[in-house]
């Protein structure tokens, strides 16, 4: 139990220390909401895994196990908020990008979004 | 020793972090790196309370996991230019 423990929290280490310095190289935010993502999947939740499994009590484990699902959960939510303000608001992609698939769907014109619009949107999407 | 020692390498990844949030560019950016620093914050919370054998530190992290949760959603909302609902 101890050994695994380690073995997480080393790796959780590592994994955090490779998407902070990728947050600091990459070029736009979508790269960057990339290695974001890999410091906290990769190492926050790794971590209060492993920090979980090194202590004996009961109570620690299902606590820090239920902190690190509920990061798990949701960090792909805030990360999902954040692209989208982002791709409305932001300073637009970086000039290497290849590909950008929504480039045509003019979501920053877009109203309100309710549920029949996101509906009419599938539909058309399906008649296409 | 090793508790710290990882506990030492999730403070530089934050510092690291930090350098982000002062510098990016855009707005995005700075919330990218403030969501990531709250992220690593509550790993480094929790490998103290492993530390101290202390239990209030994972209830610390708990509600801190709620409150940026919570933050990141309204920031992103409010950078789309919608109403937050409140």
């Amino acid at each position: 139990m101890d050994l695994a423990g380690y073995i997480l929290l080393i790796i959780g280490a590592v994994c955090s220390l490779i998407g902070a310095v990728g947050l600091i190289r990459l070029p736009d935010v979508y790269n960057r909401l990339h290695a974001s993502t890999v410091a906290v999947v990769g190492g926050a939740v790794v971590v209060i895994g492993g920090a979980g499994l090194l202590n004996g009590a009961d109570t620690f484990l299902l606590k820090s196990a239920i902190i690190a699902f509920f990061i798990f959960f949701t960090t792909p939510t805030g990360s999902h908020a954040i692209a989208r303000a982002a791709y409305i608001r932001g300073p637009g992609l970086s000039s290497e990008t290849v590909r950008d698939d929504i480039a045509d769907r003019d979501i920053r014109n877009l109203p309100e979004c309710g549920i029949d619009d996101n509906l009419k949107e599938v539909e058309d999407l399906l008649e296409e | 020793m090793i508790l710290l020692i990882v506990l030492t390498v999730i403070l530089v990844a934050g510092l690291i972090c930090l350098v982000r949030a002062v510098r990016g560019p855009s707005t995005p950016d700075r919330v990218v790196a403030l969501d990531t620093l709250s992220s690593l914050m509550i790993a480094a919370l929790v490998v103290l309370g492993v530390h101290y054998q202390a239990e209030i530190f994972l209830d610390v992290a708990l509600i801190y996991a709620l409150l940026a949760f919570i933050g990141t959603l309204a920031v992103s909302k409010y950078l789309e230019g919608k109403d937050v609902g409140m």
